[in-house]
């Protein structure tokens, strides 16, 4: 059973702030969904291999082979802050 | 080192860039010392809806390490999100592997003061590098109230390799020489340059103590990101005592992450366990698993270069070197290569190792150079081994005709005429010598004669000092007996 401190937690690793309510509603929403992946343990599934991927298909690679990037003023334009050519950013600790 | 009733247990990271034209999953190129900011695209910014596609190369590279390894190449492979939030990572997530990598169960041989040791490689995994983080100005000539870095995102998605060890290290020492050693692998098998100064090659460790002749693993701390041999093993030397220290006053280890600051020569924690990481993996949605035919990967392992392994065998084999001579020789691809050039320009196997392993390293290590990067060709001292085998030059002087060969970037026949090194074998020329000598020393003469043969030896020194040591030792001989037995 998830409980609200599991909620926080997660928010807090996922960076969001969240309100005493919306902690307590999302409590609920997370037992329900977590309730409902559960009933899949009611099955045998043994002989089951792990899906890793929704899709049934595999090997999807490419040549190592250059192509075109994009000018440097069309990788910083939805930058917040440049400088020096560069993606300005709050400095970390 | 002395531990006393402690012994160390270390087990190793290492992350090797890879040397692909593009990176991991996009088809920006994997450049260095470019201008900031001008390979990137929607995949390496993580722009939303761009997709991952798997560079097929980094594959093949990843295989080749796991191959030298000796490791398993899993016929599934599953890549994962391993999130955290760092400016150096657009996604806020690294595509890594995570319970489906690559490759497993492996083992590497390496050499520790002449004794082999074996380490087992408990898996090798494909991932992508993060952007480089500039912190701006730094101490000296920061901008005036700055709380920014920078980030070049050239970097970001590089092919980046994670070698993951069992705790099988037991000492600094042999996590330096492991390290060196694995990296001289990588590099000789082409697929990166593994250039230390650019960060391309970077390690982490992990070191517990226990009592000695213990079979259980005690708590460990973590070194991360460390890119120096020399202060990977100042840092483990380091932590050694300090975790001994807290154990035998009755204290507890942390399982924390350290800080190693060269200046104090002390280890630090990074960041307290609390703030411990928990990177909730999961399968990466956007890239479908990749299934590895084991024909290629047979096919891969038949066209493996020759590793230090191999060579050092058949360097025995058909040089008839020693062990310990094929191990100098045999372990770094270049020196190897070096040797080898001498032998096939003509000069003999035993020979031509003594004078790549003493004259010629001693000139790479003085000079700060990369075998075959020296100041004397193979081919040249190919020659000049010839030349001391021929008689043209003594042995002795062979090594001031090999320093000067150096200073003068010069043949070795012009150097030996230029400075009239050359072996003095004329019977003229040195008859006047031993005469001389004989008439300088008749106290010698009398015990000679009186049958103290031995003091052979003493002329033969007398003349071989007086000729500048370009006499030919045999012909002295024979011109002393000649002289003396009259």
């Amino acid at each position: 059973m998830i409980s609200e401190d599991d909620v926080r937690y997660v928010a807090k690793l996922a960076r969001l702030r969240i309100e005493q309510d919306e902690a307590t509603r999302m409590t609920g929403e997370l037992a329900k969904i977590l309730a409902h992946i559960d009933k899949m343990s009611e099955l045998d599934l043994a002989a089951v291999p792990p899906t890793a991927h929704v899709l049934d298909v595999v090997n999807v690679t490419r040549e190592d082979k250059e192509r075109p990037s994009l000018p440097r003023e069309e990788a910083l334009r939805n930058a917040p802050a440049v400088s020096d050519e560069c993606f300005r950013v709050p400095r970390m600790g | 080192m002395n531990n006393g009733a402690w012994e160390p247990v270390i087990g190793l990271e290492m992350h090797v860039e890879l040397d692909t034209q593009t990176k991991m999953f996009c088809g920006c190129a994997v450049t260095k010392g470019d201008a900031p900011n001008v390979h990137t695209c929607p995949v390496c910014l993580a722009h939303p809806g761009a997709l991952p596609v798997v560079n097929r190369r980094a594959v093949e590279y990843a295989a080749r390490i796991a191959l030298a390894l000796d490791c398993t190449v899993q016929a599934r492979n599953i890549f994962h999100r391993k999130n955290y939030f760092y400016p150096d990572l657009p996604k806020a997530y690294q595509i890594s592997q995570y319970d489906e990598p690559l490759a497993t169960d492996g083992s590497f041989e390496y050499w520790v003061d002449g004794e082999l040791l074996r380490c087992r490689i408990n898996r090798v995994h494909m991932e992508e590098d993060a952007a480089k983080l500039i912190h701006a100005g730094g101490d000296a000539g920061r901008i005036a109230g700055s709380d920014s870095s920078m980030v070049d995102f050239n970097r970001g998605g590089t092919p980046l390799i994670e070698i993951v060890t069992e705790p099988d290290i037991p000492s600094p020492e042999a996590a330096r020489e492991f390290l060196q050693q694995l990296r001289n692998l990588v590099v000789e098998l082409g697929v990166s340059e593994c250039n230390m100064e650019e960060g391309q090659i970077r390690w982490d460790a992990n070191i517990s103590v226990r009592p000695q002749g213990s079979e259980e693993l005690g708590t460990r701390t973590e070194l991360k990101n460390m890119n120096s041999f020399r202060y990977l093993q100042q840092a483990l030397d380091a932590e050694i005592p300090r975790q001994i220290g807290v154990l035998e006053a009755g204290g507890t280890i942390d399982l924390e992450t350290l800080h190693f600051d060269p200046d104090t020569g002390t280890t630090t924690p990074l960041r307290s366990k609390e703030e411990a990481h928990d990177y909730r993996y999961f399968p990466e949605p956007d890239l479908v698993p990749l299934e590895i035919d084991p024909v290629w990967v047979e096919g891969l392992r038949a066209t493996q270069p020759e590793l230090p392994a191999a060579r050092v065998e058949r360097f025995i084999a058909d040089y008839g070197l020693s062990r310990a001579d094929a191990g100098v020789l045999g372990s770094s691809g270049a020196l190897a290569g070096f040797y080898e050039e001498v032998v096939a320009a003509g000069a003999g196997a035993k020979p031509a190792a003594n004078w790549t392993m003493g004259e010629y390293l001693a000139h790479l290590n003085a000079a700060g150079l990369e075998a075959g990067h020296g100041h004397v060709t193979a081919e040249r001292l190919a020659r000049l081994v010839k030349l001391v085998e021929d008689g043209t030059v003594s042995t002795s002087a062979a090594k001031e005709v090999f320093a000067r060969m150096i200073e003068d970037r010069a043949e070795p026949e012009a150097t030996i005429e230029k400075h009239g090194l050359g072996q003095i074998s004329d019977t003229a020329e040195l008859e006047a010598i031993v005469a001389e000598v004989v008439a300088a020393n008749p106290a010698q003469v009398e015990q000679y004669r009186g049958g103290k043969q031995q003091v052979i030896g003493f002329f033969v020194g007398q003349v071989m000092k007086a000729s500048g040591g370009r006499a030919n030792p045999q012909v002295v001989n024979d011109l002393l007996r000649r002289a003396l037995d009259a």
